[in-house]
Order: structure tokens, then sequence, then C-alpha cells
């Protein structure tokens, strides 16, 4: 029996029947007044000079009202990262710029009275291009004699290795022990070479922003952004208006999975606006999402490793070269990500050493996407502890059972690698991953399946994999939220939260925290949320750190109010305040057996004694980022025909800490799953040899749909971690870790073929399958 | 061009150019829960019905509706007074972002009213145009479960 009234219990979103009538507003939905449209040129050149922009022509069409380019807009550098300042990406783009650097880069924006008629003059503007020597190929990025694709002015705002002459946009190296001795005392050392692809995000809501003044002269900008506070800053940056005349909007938002925590709309908005004095708005076309927003960060990533006879693994070394596409935003943070969320994991490594380099190309931009780095770092690490036990004949479940991080213990890891700085040392508090990975066992039927290679039909065979993996909750001693409350005189309260709900549920967790810590019914909390205006700061959603971050913000707030309407009940029941309790909104003397209602201390400290607002504040930040576990398991079936991989079982079994909503952990695991299972098998965008999209659409980019997902089963392993409120730890990303490289092992298990390159299409599976001529 | 169209049970004159597209008169028209995904007739978020019909509405001229009654998803429901089958999905966790799920709602009550208790096979044939990025389809499915069920009650 738990002993919480509102935290664990599986509430419904409080959003939740606003977004299922329709009632709820997303950035395009937001009524503005007479707004001008903006449609973007795109470059169709991967890299370029541009010469001239000739507007003549478009900008006498009908209803055009401006066009903005480099030669009339603000040159300053910026990166569209959303994250802390100063941000630890390289300041290498500019609102519009005079080169183009990849196929979709920004040329100019046409802003008219209507969406069409700025289309139309779209087409009648005349660039001319000064072609550049090109470069796609990350490995060659930074050989001598290819082009720089970012000029020397490009720099980074923190301290951290950066050079645009060389192509590089962001390194990474930490070691600790000594690989060359652990190596030596190895019986075996293996290296593989493992790529990931690029993929889209693919919220169902397209990027959209729009701006307008308020009747002060601010400007307002509604964005469907994952960032709002940062947002605003960079804004400010841009366009030189001062914060304070700066108010963000985050209304409901379409999905966001990264690729929202970009601030690269609402600048242009913002500068439409400014010198239009109109409102103005920007909706992407999927296609322009698929292109020209972001995408997930290619990965070559080398793994080595030396280990004894039975496994034990003395040396590890993970080299890692990361595409950053054209411009850097993340292009530091991600690549150290694949290290330090990851290689803690193994923390009874003795050598160990992790290089990483993030180089520039013509191709488009990455930047966060769920996993941040961890999803690839985990697709070669679980892969190759597969071919170690494989190969040292033992049972995988049990290796990493013995070999994992476990409650109390650290890793040097944590201390070597953080975000754009060194890290912050952490001892691990909750660990259930070795529990993780026996029910998941029992779920998926492991032993009764493993090394079995079924055959379901001929040439049908089936096989079982398993992946591991661990992640963060939130950026230590970076990432901050607040919160701030107030209660009402009936006894109900608002809570104003920072923290951006871009359909996580972030809204209705943050809200089940503060009613739970002052005993109320969860329709007592009313919540609002990231406004800057409005609500307190938060850095945002991303990083898994809304529900360990700015619910830590919310607990510590909460209590505070508690004080305060104890203190007051104290005044009202005549009585000394430690006698008193809360219970069902009611303050309670158990000695006297007396109460008095929330509703009454409301009124009562509105409008009879001591009068006060009932209210407080609080910021959260923590030294601490307990890491969430988890274990996946995949049964597949693979086709020796034709080289179909259908993934027919997939279970997954994650600590969490104390799950504060059973039903949006699911959810969450669920959502990330099938994410991570298309990308495994069908998700990449390609590109032809001019750097220019070849898929970018949904019917040429598969996605899942309700008919290709397997049957799925998610184990909530209850833990509680003491740092996290109400022993919470994050669940957000995590979950797109395991399905890739689970789906590889069980291939493996099924067909002993190994596939190193994502996705595993059928072409690749039969390549594999005749190399090992088994086709 | 001007034309009548009965929405959610009203008849309104509407106004639009001869090549608007139906959902764009509708977003415009103030039924902004019809959601633009794509416009390529894809993901589904942008659904409506056409009499009993779901249909991409990025996909059709407004010009050529004609007398066909237009659903969309809060004429099933409102937030004072939701569809059964729009309190199933709240319910059983399938809305996250929620912009599929006037689209996934509609097309579940289209379902619903053929084939009153639908199989997973069914379900899953008829969601199969409508995509979702957040839940995994996972809750979506027995949100559609929970719906026939609920709908069953409620007649």
């Amino acid at each position: 029996m738990s002993e919480y009234n509102v935290i664990g219990k599986s509430f419904d979103k409080v959003d939740g029947i606003s977004l299922a009538t329709g009632s709820a507003l997303y950035t395009d939905d937001w009524k503005v007044n007479n707004p001008l449209f903006i449609r973007l040129l795109y470059s169709t050149e991967a890299f370029a000079e541009i010469i001239d922009i000739d507007i003549e022509e478009a900008s006498k069409m009908p209803g055009i009202v401006d066009i903005l380019s480099f030669m009339n807009t603000p040159d300053t550098l910026f990166t569209t990262a959303g994250q802390g300042f100063p941000e630890p990406s390289p300041y290498d783009c500019r609102i519009f710029d005079k080169t183009v650097r990849y196929v979709g880069d920004r040329v100019a924006a046409v802003v008219a009275e209507s969406e069409k008629q700025a289309e139309d003059a779209l087409k009648k503007i005349r660039v001319t291009y000064r072609s550049l020597q090109t470069n796609f190929d990350a490995e060659k990025a930074m050989d001598e004699n290819m082009p720089h694709i970012h000029g020397k002015e490009a720099f980074s705002p923190i301290l951290a290795p950066y050079n645009p002459e060389k192509n590089l946009a962001g390194q990474s190296d930490f070691s600790y022990g000594d690989i060359e001795k652990g190596y030596a005392e190895s019986a075996h050392v293996i290296e593989h070479t493992y790529t990931t692809q690029y993929v889209s995000h693919c919220a169902m809501e397209p990027h959209s922003a729009q701006a307008s003044f308020d009747e002060k002269g601010r400007l307002i900008i509604v964005s469907s952004t994952q960032v709002p506070f940062h947002a605003r800053r960079i804004v400010s940056h841009v366009t030189g208006l001062p914060i304070r005349r700066i108010r963000v909007i985050k209304p409901r938002i379409g999905g966001g999975f990264g690729t929202k925590q970009e601030v690269f709309l609402e600048p242009l908005v913002a500068l439409v606006t400014l010198r239009t004095k109109r409102s103005s708005k920007l909706i992407l076309s999927r296609k322009e999402v698929f292109v020209s927003s972001r995408t997930r960060h290619p990965f070559r990533l080398k793994l080595r490793t030396g280990f004894k006879e039975d496994g034990q693994i003395m040396a590890l070394e993970m080299d890692a070269l990361m595409n950053a596409g054209a411009y850097g935003p993340h292009a530091l943070t991600v690549l150290s990500n694949a290290g330090s969320k990851v290689l803690p994991l193994l923390n009874k490594i003795p050598n160990m050493k992790f290089s990483g380099k993030s180089v520039y190309t013509n191709l488009p931009i990455a930047g966060a996407y769920r996993g941040y780095g961890a999803t690839q770092g985990y697709f070669a690490l679980n892969q190759h502890l597969d071919i170690i036990c494989r190969e040292t004949n033992q049972d995988i479940l049990e290796y990493i059972k013995k070999w994992h991080i476990k409650e109390q213990e650290t890793s040097a890891v944590f201390e070597a690698l953080g975000e754009g700085k060194e890290g912050v040392a952490q001892v691990v508090k909750s660990c259930k991953l070795s529990e993780c990975i026996d029910k998941g066992a029992k779920a998926i039927g492991w032993y009764q399946k493993r090394d079995k290679k079924i055959e379901t039909q001929k040439d049908v065979v089936r096989g079982v994999g398993v992946a591991v993996a661990m992640q963060g909750s939130g950026i230590p001693l970076i990432d901050m939220g607040s919160a701030y409350m107030k209660m009402n005189d009936d006894g109900s309260f608002f809570l104003f939260v920072g923290a951006t709900d871009i359909g996580t549920g972030s809204d209705t967790v943050l809200s089940q925290i503060a009613a739970e810590t002052l005993q109320v019914p969860l329709d007592y909390i009313h919540i609002l949320s990231s406004d800057t205006d409005m609500t307190p700061f938060d850095v945002g959603a991303y990083a898994s750190s809304t529900t360990y971050i700015s619910g830590g913000a919310v607990l510590r707030c909460a209590q505070d109010i508690v004080k305060q309407i104890i203190e007051h009940g104290a005044l009202m029941l005549d009585c000394p305040k430690e006698e008193l309790s809360l219970h069902e909104a009611c303050v309670i003397n158990e000695k006297t057996g007396k109460s008095i209602s929330f509703e009454q201390i409301g009124q009562h400290s509105f409008y009879t004694s001591k009068q006060i607002q009932i209210q407080s504040g609080a910021s959260h930040v923590s030294p601490q980022s307990p890491p969430p576990f988890i274990a996946q398991f995949a049964e597949v079936e693979v086709d020796k025909k034709t080289g179909k991989v259908h993934v027919v079982k997939f279970v997954s079994a994650i600590d969490c800490g104390q799950p504060l909503n059973p039903k949006l952990v699911e959810g969450q695991i669920e959502g990330a799953v099938v994410n991570g299972i298309s990308f495994a098998l069908t998700e990449e965008l390609r590109f032809d040899k001019s750097g220019r999209a070849l898929n970018s659409t949904f019917w040429d980019y598969k996605i899942f749909t309700a008919a290709d997902i397997p049957e799925m089963q998610t184990i909530i392993v209850n833990s509680s971690d003491e740092d996290g409120p109400y022993g919470a730890k994050s669940v957000a990303e995590i979950g797109i870790n395991g399905p890739a490289p689970a789906i590889a092992n069980a291939i493996y298990d099924a067909v002993n073929i190994r596939l190193f390159d994502l996705p595993f299409t059928p072409t690749k599976i039969m390549n594999a399958l005749k190399a090992t001529g088994r086709g | 061009m001007k034309k009548f169209f009965v929405i959610n049970g009203k008849e309104r004159e509407l106004e639009f150019e001869e090549d608007a597209l139906l959902l764009d008169l509708l977003r415009s028209s103030g039924y902004t829960e019809v959601h633009c995904g794509c416009k390529e007739g894809s993901c589904g978020c942008c659904t409506i019905l056409l009499d009993e019909v779901p249909v991409n509405s990025c996909q059709i001229l407004a010009a050529t509706v004609n007398n066909k009654k237009i659903t969309t998803v809060s004429g099933l429901g409102t937030i004072h007074s939701p569809h059964p089958i729009q309190e199933a999905f709240v319910e059983a966790g399938a809305v996250q972002c929620g912009f599929c799920t006037p689209g996934m709602v509609l097309a579940t009550y289209a379902l619903l009213e053929k084939n009153p208790s639908p199989s997973d096979e069914e379900i899953i044939h008829a969601l199969d145009g409508n995509y979702c990025r957040c839940t995994g389809y996972v809750k979506i499915l027995k949100a559609v479960h929970l719906a026939a069920k609920k709908v069953k009650n409620n007649v």
C-alpha cells in the first residue's frame, strides 16, 4: 500500500479533456490580429556564397510587405541551441547569412498579407550563388584541404575546444587508468565500428511561432517551444530588444522530442514584427521540418575493448565522430553525452578512454533529440557486450548484472564528463537494474527463446536480444527550475511553473507533487506553466529534467506553503503549531480533535486577521542527476528470404525511482520504444550526391503506425531516490536507448549476423546473410 | 466563392477561394481543433468526418464538399460535455501532446458507428491513417476498446 494520496496514482492528464475535445490551443490556433505571413526561401546549393539576391520582381508582387535577407538583418552571431547561458554550443549562425551551408539553409524571408502571396513572391526571387567546394563526409571533415564550413569569426562562448578552421564543432576527451596496461592484461581485444543515421523527430505539430505587440508596445511571442526563457534571451540577443520588452508564451505543444529546444523561428518572427510593426506568423511545412529544422546527430562510434577469458573488461576505448551538420547546436554536449550517459554504467572497468570529435559538414543541422547522444552510444555498447558474452560463452543477463553500477557506487566518468565543462561527482543512490533485467527476461521468455533459433515458418527465424541503459535527471549544477504558488479563498491553489509541458504530462505530475505536499485533491491545484511574464524561470523541457528539477522546486514551494497554512491555522485554532498537521485539505489538531478547512484559512487570511496572501516561491538546482535505469528486450522474426525484420514483442523494465504517475510513465516508455524501433528499422533521412534530401515527406520517410507495433509490455520496477521529489527520477528519454541494440542483438540471435549500421533495412540484412553464406 | 456548409450540426455560409483546401477553410473559420501535421494526406491530424466517413481535410477542396455534413472533434463533444470516446482517450492515457488526438477520436467514432465491438486488428486497420509520435499507440488501442465499452453503456 502506498503511503501517498496523490503520488503514484495514474491520474488523468490535467489538460487531457481540453486536448481531446480540441479546446486546447496550439501556436497556430492563437488568435492574432491581422497577421502577416512569413515564407522562407531556402538554399538549393549545399555550400555557396550568395553574390546577389534580386528581389525587385518579388517585392512588386501583390501583398508583399517586406523581404528579409542578410542584406537587411542583423549580423549578430548566435546559437539556436536553447541551453543554459553561456551556451555550450558555438555561436556560428546568423538570422540570415551571406553564406549558405546546406541544401535547405535559409536565404530570405518574404512577408506578405497572405501565405499564398508570400509563396508566389518566393518564386520570383533570383539568387546568384558562387558555389564552394562541399563536404558531406564527417570522416574527411578535418582533413587538410577540406573546405572550412565556418569562418574564423565563429566562436565558442564557453572555454571549450572549437576550431572552425578544422571544421571542429566540438571535442570531448577523458580517460582514467592506463589503457595500454588494460589491453596487456586482457586475453582478447576486439574492435568494432558502429554507425547511426540522420533521423527526424517527427513531432506531429510542425515548428510554429508568431509575434505581435501588446498595448504597451511590448513584443509578445507565442511559440511551439520547449524553452520559453531561453527563447526570450536569444530573441533579445539577436534583435537587441531588452529582455524586459519581450514576453514568450508557450501554449500547448504538439510534441518536441528535442527539436523544439531550438530557437530558430522566434528571432525571425520577432524581427519581422519589429520591422513592420505588424503581427506576424510562421508555420513550417512538413518538408521544411524534415530538412530545415533539426535532426538527430549521426555518429561513427569505434569501440575497442580488452577483456579476460571470463569476460571482465580491462580496457575500453570509445572513439566518437559526430556529424554536426552545417551548424553546431548541441555539437559539444550531444557528443559528450555519448560517453557521459553511457560509460558510467560499467563502472568496474579499470581503464577507460573516451575521445570525441564533432565536425561540420554540408548537411542539415542536427540538434537535441530524445536520448541526446546516449542513444547512439548505447547502440554501440550493448552490441559490444553481446559480442563479448558470446565470445566468452556466458549468459549476457548474468554478465550485465555482475558488472553494472550498483547502489552506493560511483563512476569516474560522472566527474570527468559534464555538459560543456567538467562533470559533477555523484554516488548512485538508487539502482534496480538487476531487478529490471530479471523481470524483463521473465516477461519476454528469455531462457525459453535465447539461442533457440525457433523457425515459425520456413526461413523465418526468431531471436531475442537485450539492451540496458541509464540516463540522467537534469544537468547537475546547471539546470534550474522554479515554482510559485498562492492560496485562494476557497482553499485551492494556483501553481505557476516555468517548466514546459510539451505533451509529456509535466503539468500533471507537478500538480501531483503540489497536491501531495499540501494534502489536497488534485483538482485543488490549478497550474499555469511557461509564460515568461507570468511564471518564474525554468530552463525548459530537456535533459530529462522536469520531474526532478522543476518537481524539486514545486516540492520546496509547497512545503513553504504548508508552513504558512499551519501558522495561520494555529492562529485560528488558538493552539501551538506543533500540534497541527494536514489532512484532506484541513488543518487538524489531533490532540483536541479540532480542525479547520483550507477554505476557512484562505478566507480568514484574506479578510479577517493577520491578513496575508499565503504564497511562496522556490527554485531548485541539484548537485546530483540520479540516473534512471532500463532493461529492454526485443523478440524479432527475421525472414531470410526477404531480409525483413519484424519485431514480435518488446519488453521494457524501468527503474525511474518512485513513479509519480504510472500511466504517464508507461506512456513515456511506450512512445520512446516505438520511436526507437522505427529508428532501428525504417527511419533514415537520405541525401543525393549534392546534399539534397531525398525523402522529406511522410510518404517516403516511414514512421510507425498502429499497424506496425509489436506486442509491448512496460514493467515499472519501483525504487526511490532520496534526492528526487517523492523519490522520483526521470523517465522521458531513456526508453529510446534500447530498441536499436536490443533488435540488433536479437537479429544475431536469430540468424547470426551482426549489423553495425542503422537502420536495419532488408537490403542490409540480405547482404549480411549473403556475406555469411546463410542467405 | 461562397457556399453553405453544415459543420457540427450548424449551417454556416463561408467565403473562400476556389482552390482553398477544406482544412484551411475550417481552420480560418475558427475550427482550429482540425490540426495540420503535414498537408500531404499522410499523418491524419486533419481528420474530419464527411457525413460518417473520416477523411484528411487537407486533401479535399472546400468547393467539392457539396451537401455532406462536416464533423470536427468539437462536434462530438466539448470541454463542457465531452463524448465518451474523448473521455476514454484521456482515461486510457492515449493523449500526450494531443495534436493527433482529434483525428484519432474521429477515426474511432467512425469505426464504432460501424462496428461497436472492434477487434485489435479492426482498430489497427481503422487507425492506420493516423500517426502519433508520443504514445507508441499502445494506449490508443486501449482507449478504443474502452471507448467501445463506454459508448455501448451510454446507449
